[in-house]
């Protein structure tokens, strides 16, 4: 009896929250026990994990020997593949760069992140945690996204000195915002006693169909936004919670087969921070270098009252296909409308939608000719991130006031009727 | 005469003892092998469970069986995302009722081996849920299914871990 009644004394002193406690760290900082306990086994698990990579390395390095000759010409062709593709995403990078940093975005960019080996479990079904061997001597710190290449894994649940637990995402303590890639509906997935992926927080009538793409929302200020986090295998409405929908996602990521791992020591908050962005620039001149028939607009001019004016001619007047001003060897594959630097920029959209259900429809209006706003989906194809470019991303409004949104610019916007832009052509300043 | 009567029958009830690294490897080895060996099939395997069922039979003596399973318990929490404690309430229980069953009646039979075990992984599961629902504030659901499907198993492999956890018995 007495050796219960000090576990859950012990048990009770744990799960009291104590006062002043941040919101989103850990109530209770970690156990000497747990401590003790992790160090001591670390530096065997460890050895054993290396030891058995050496044997297994060895015996596929000897295996991938053959072929290779057969391999290697192969993978030449698709080098040279890929560098035709690079020159056309870096051109479509460097718009989209250039546009972000006109729009200001906040957006988490990766950083730096430091790679990890995975070299124990839980071992229960009941708490679906990994250990991984990079702890606060790395720079390790709770709270961090784990990553793999094919998408997000979880995040830095506690650290140690030479080890740090990760809470997995499809533990049933976990969660993390999401976004359907196509429909664009927002919710938050959590792990179930089982160990699988489900959204159940979004309404019935919604159209989600399997098969979909689920990529994080960026809102939890955990995950970068855009990163893969998998697929949509069934929606069935909840019995228990009539309105809404179950979700039953399949992680992108092996969860169960997880050996190594990344984990996102920092981020950046946008572009400019990175160095990696140009100068500010107005969507003016950025169109004008797109299309040569658009005259130079002089910045010092008198600026045209209350007009929702952006120094462009409508496309009547200026019948340029996109593809005639594309600089020499880029391939396009953009539609033309898009690549002239031409949006699709007259929804009305706050920058947080509250709402989990709402789509933005913004894919649906029709372009608005001749502005020379930024295209809203113009967000973070994030640079570690082949997956991250969704094609019609929640992003801060566009403006269309008249003048450019410069660095300045609020993100809320004025909805800009389409004939009105078209009609106005005179360079507001 | 006493010859075919079994060491831990009922007629002759021996508390087996075991040597202090069989005492110490033995629970710190199955709790290395659970988390360590990422093998699907072992997270419904509890290696921890059925060493601490093990030792507490063996022993009957209900005091050592509840200090070993706090013991183990709590080690196994440290690998866990949960407060201490969880697993150390549960396998306390389980060491106590284990060492108070094998007295009574005949734990050196497969049969009744695997029912005992098959018994005590649903009481761990019942003890373990009790805490974290009402204890801890966990939001686990109770699948019967899975925790039927876990107790086969563990029951399954209660029979042949136990027969040779048996070589370790000191004899005297």
């Amino acid at each position: 009896m007495a050796v219960l009644f000090i576990q859950v004394v012990a048990l009770a002193t744990q799960v009291k929250r104590p006062e002043g406690a941040k919101p989103g760290t850990s109530g209770s900082g970690t156990r000497l026990i747990r401590v003790w306990t992790v160090t001591a086994f670390t530096p065997v698990e460890k050895m054993f994990v290396s030891t058995g990579r050496f044997f297994r390395n060895g015996w596929h390095n000897y295996a991938d020997l053959r072929g290779v000759r057969k391999q290697n010409r192969e993978l030449q062709d698709e080098v040279a593949r890929l560098q035709m593709e690079q020159v056309r995403l870096r051109q479509d990078a460097d718009q989209a760069k250039r546009l972000q940093v006109l729009l200001e975005f906040k957006e988490k960019f990766i950083s730096k992140t430091v790679a990890a080996q995975v070299i124990a479990t839980s071992g229960t079904e009941q708490s679906r945690l990994i250990t991984i061997d990079k702890g606060s001597n790395d720079h390790i710190k709770p709270d961090m996204p784990v990553i793999t290449p094919d998408g997000i894994v979880g995040k830095v649940k506690e650290v140690f000195p030479l080890s740090s637990h990760v809470l997995l995402i499809n533990d049933h303590d976990s969660g993390a915002g999401v976004i359907l890639e196509s429909s664009r509906l927002q919710g938050i997935v959590k792990g179930t006693s089982l160990g699988e992926l489900q959204i159940n927080d979004i309404m019935s009538d919604e159209k989600v169909e399997a098969g979909e793409h689920v990529i994080t929302s960026g809102g939890d200020r955990i995950y970068p936004k855009g990163y893969a986090v998998g697929t949509v295998t069934a929606a069935t409405p909840d019995k228990d919670n009539d309105p809404f929908l179950v979700i039953k996602i399949k992680p992108a990521a092996d969860i169960n087969r997880l050996e190594e791992v990344l984990v996102i020591t920092e981020m950046s908050d946008n572009l400019r921070s990175t160095g990696a962005g140009p100068e500010p620039m107005r969507a003016a001149d950025i169109l004008s270098q797109r299309l040569p028939s658009v005259p130079k607009v002089d910045p010092n001019a008198p600026k045209t009252p209350g007009g929702a004016q952006t120094g462009v001619p409508a496309p009547k007047s200026s019948p340029t296909p996109a593809k005639a001003n594309q600089p020499a060897g880029a391939g396009t594959g953009q539609k033309p409308e898009a690549a002239s630097g031409q949006t699709k920029p007259t929804v009305t959209e706050t920058a947080a939608t509250n709402s989990t259900t709402n789509k933005t429809g913004e894919g649906k209006k029709q372009p608005a000719s001749g502005q020379a706003t930024a295209p809203a989906g113009a967000t973070g194809s994030l640079p570690a991130n082949p997956k991250s470019t969704p094609k019609k991303a929640k992003t801060p409004a566009l403006t269309h006031d008249g003048s450019t949104p410069g660095p300045g610019a609020a993100p809320t916007a004025t909805p800009a009727p389409a004939n009105q832009a078209a009609d106005q052509e005179k360079p507001p300043r | 005469m006493n010859s075919s009567v079994s060491l831990t029958s009922r007629e002759e009830i021996e508390v087996h003892r075991f040597s202090w690294p069989v005492s110490l490897g033995i629970p710190v080895l199955a709790i290395f092998l659970q988390v360590f060996l990422r093998v699907r099939f072992l997270a419904v395997l509890d290696l921890p469970l059925l060493v601490t069922i093990f030792f507490a039979v063996a022993r009957r003596r209900p005091i050592p069986g509840m200090i070993n399973g706090a013991l183990i318990g709590t080690l196994q929490d440290a690998w866990t995302g949960h407060p201490i404690g969880v697993f150390g309430i549960a396998k306390t229980i389980i060491g106590y009722l284990g060492s108070s069953l094998g007295v009574k009646v005949d734990v050196d039979n497969p049969g009744s081996r695997f029912l005992m075990t098959f018994a005590f992984v649903l009481i761990h599961r019942f003890v373990y849920m009790a805490i974290s629902l009402q204890l801890v504030g966990g939001s686990e659901a109770w699948i019967w299914s899975h925790t039927l499907l876990s107790a086969l198993v563990n029951g399954l492999a209660a029979v042949v871990l136990f027969a040779a956890l048996d070589k370790f018995k000191l004899r005297n």
